[in-house]
């Protein structure tokens, strides 16, 4: 069996499961935001239930229109608190104490290896960077969860993807992720698991393996997922607060397909609109004027990304004609950037640095676009009307590419900075 | 429960259309299912909602309803009257919440090929079958698992779980 199916198996109390079949799952975790979980908990009171199933396993976590950017965003963030502090959650957290919810839970350490996790946001695939089952769901799902704490899955096939290679210097796990979803398209992996691996995924930070399961849902994947080694062990062993365990793919573990990718040579990519398959490499991009540039997000708005838009912007100025708009992700992340001088050096170079949102990344605000403007972000998406008006464009790439771009006032590579 | 038979307009889209397009993010901040309703499919077509009649029909390329996990997007649709989606394929969060929130939803690989925007379909939703009235052509739907068809007659997840906490007798299988 492979690790998704080892999870899955043991979270419906069997032996084996099998691609295809559908199972229900006991769940360790279960999450919602300021945008899902109120129809969630409308939904869980139409139904007359009383309590949620543990209080320590549901997390409510206020990320999207928070600091509230008007009065109806501030009624939905008000049912999720009303709600926390009705049902008596353990893990509810406020504005100035919290952060984007996939970069908080597993900072945190609130999912650990071999959990198994559904939450009403698309992104909730990120943990499967911890070697977690973890997959996005509506707020209905979550409604029924939240009451018996389980839910029912499709066991999904796997596609195993391999990398090899050394990266170049400026190359991140973005770019892999990107190069993916560039090739096998935003349905490439629609229902399935994908399982990264190979030398190339074992020299990752967290950080940047919590990048690439992210945009597992950009290619339709129901969970990407990292087999677990010492570089995870070492990130969650200072977090945990209870016992995991973990899981591995067996050697004779069935496919449904394994792609391999030597990206030795890969240079920095970036999305085009409107949809991150729309991937060529950076030096293909270049003739691209901006507006804005945001770094931040539950894709890249981690320590690791802040200090390397930091490397490049450091004793450099934003172009005059863009505005770059930094978001870390958590407070945790906030105060650490602080603390190693990120921050002054981003306010020095000219950018805003705001306080943990997902704001612009859905066009929500803090930096929403104009008619005919574009935007280059380090975020996961670049529908139409992603950032703001819907003629408005979005182009995704790593924070470097951002933080060069931001200086150059164009899609640019680092490189072109003579670093 | 829903209704087995639907006869409506066809409205016609492309391949992966996303939750944004569906109902854009900036409009979220509200739950209510009348308010989502006006935005649906506002930055594909601004008109769309004023164009629908009650018990319309969309039909769609592949991965439709890709993108965000908002439960919101098959709220507005359905809420704005459109009677049943009918895609290729559809993204795997938007499925389970159409089922979950009782949105009729059809794949089939034919009949997107085919039929075309005001063509007008009579739908059998219990034999899955599309008959195009315009055409005359008829069309048959992927059918679903057993447990899907069983949280569909149940009128969506939470009657089904309420359901299965009365009676204990829903299995899953």
């Amino acid at each position: 069996m492979t690790i998704t199916e080892k999870i899955l198996a043991a979270h419906a109390g069997r032996e084996v499961v099998e691609p295809g079949e559908l199972i229900e799952v006991k769940l360790d975790l279960l999450l919602g935001n300021d945008i899902t979980a109120p129809l969630a908990i409308a939904e869980f009171q139409k139904t007359g239930a009383q309590k949620v199933f543990d209080p320590e396993k549901v997390v409510l976590i206020p990320d999207h229109f928070t600091p509230n950017k008007d009065i109806k965003s501030a009624e939905q963030a008000k049912i999720l608190r009303d709600f926390a502090r009705q049902q008596n959650l353990h893990h509810y957290y406020e504005v100035g104490r919290v952060g984007i919810e996939h970069a908080f839970l597993p900072e945190q350490g609130l999912v650990l290896p071999g959990d198994c996790v559904i939450g009403a946001d698309s992104h909730t695939c990120t943990y499967g960077a911890l070697g977690a089952f973890s997959t996005g769901v509506g707020s209905t799902d979550l409604a029924a969860a939240m009451i018996t704490g389980e839910t029912w899955l499709k066991v999904p096939a796997t596609i195993k993807v391999i990398y090899y290679g050394k990266l170049n210097r400026w190359v991140s796990s973005k770019d892999l992720i990107l190069h993916l979803i560039g090739d096998i398209g935003v349905d490439g992996a629609l229902y399935k698991t994908l399982e990264f691996t190979g030398e190339t995924i074992t020299n990752l930070s967290v950080d940047a393996r919590l990048t690439m399961a992210n945009m597992a849902i950009e290619a339709g994947a129901k969970n990407g997922i990292f087999p677990v080694d010492e570089i995870t062990i070492e990130y969650v062993q200072k977090r945990a607060k209870r016992n995991y365990k973990v899981y591995a793919s067996d050697k004779d573990a069935q496919y449904y397909d394994v792609r391999e990718y030597d990206v030795g040579t890969l240079e920095p990519q970036v999305a085009f609109p409107s949809l991150p398959e729309n991937v060529r490499p950076v030096s293909a991009a270049s003739e691209i004027s901006l507006d804005q540039v945001v770094i931040g997000s539950c894709t890249n708005g981690r320590i690791e990304d802040l200090r390397i838009a930091a490397e490049i912007l450091r004793g450099r100025q934003v172009s005059p004609n863009i505005r770059l708009i930094v978001i870390p992700a958590t407070q945790a992340i906030y105060l650490q950037a602080l603390r190693e001088g990120l921050i002054e050096i981003f306010i020095t170079a000219g950018a805003a640095v705001s306080t943990p949102t997902c704001g612009p990344c859905l066009g929500g605000h803090m930096g929403v676009l104009a008619k005919g403007e574009r935007a280059l972000a380090t975020t996961n998406r670049n529908f139409v009307g992603r950032m703001g008006h819907p003629e408005s464009e979005v182009y995704l790439a790593s924070p470097a590419v951002a933080a060069a771009s931001a200086v150059l006032g164009r899609i640019a590579s680092p490189v072109e900075l003579g670093l | 429960m829903a209704e087995k038979s639907l006869q409506g307009k066809v409205w016609q889209f492309g391949d992966d259309i996303n939750t944004d397009l569906i109902v854009p993010a900036r409009y979220l901040n509200t739950s209510d299912p009348q308010e989502l309703a006006t935005h649906c499919m506002e930055d594909v077509d601004p008109e769309f909602t004023k164009k629908i009649a009650r018990g319309d029909i969309i039909v769609a390329g592949k991965n439709f309803g890709c993108g965000s996990s908002r439960e919101h997007a098959p709220l507005a649709i359905k809420s704005a009257g459109i009677a049943c989606v009918i895609a290729k394929s559809f993204a795997r969060i938007f499925f389970r919440n159409a089922i979950n929130i009782g949105l009729p939803i059809l794949e089939s690989q034919d009949a997107i090929e085919e039929i075309v925007t005001g063509n007008v379909v009579k739908i059998d939703l219990a034999a899955g079958k599309i008959y195009d009235l315009t055409t005359g052509k008829t069309y048959r739907a992927t059918q679903f698992p057993p447990f899907m068809e069983q949280l569909i007659a149940a009128g969506g997840l939470m009657e089904w779980i309420k359901q299965k906490k009365m009676h204990n007798t829903v299995d899953c299988q």
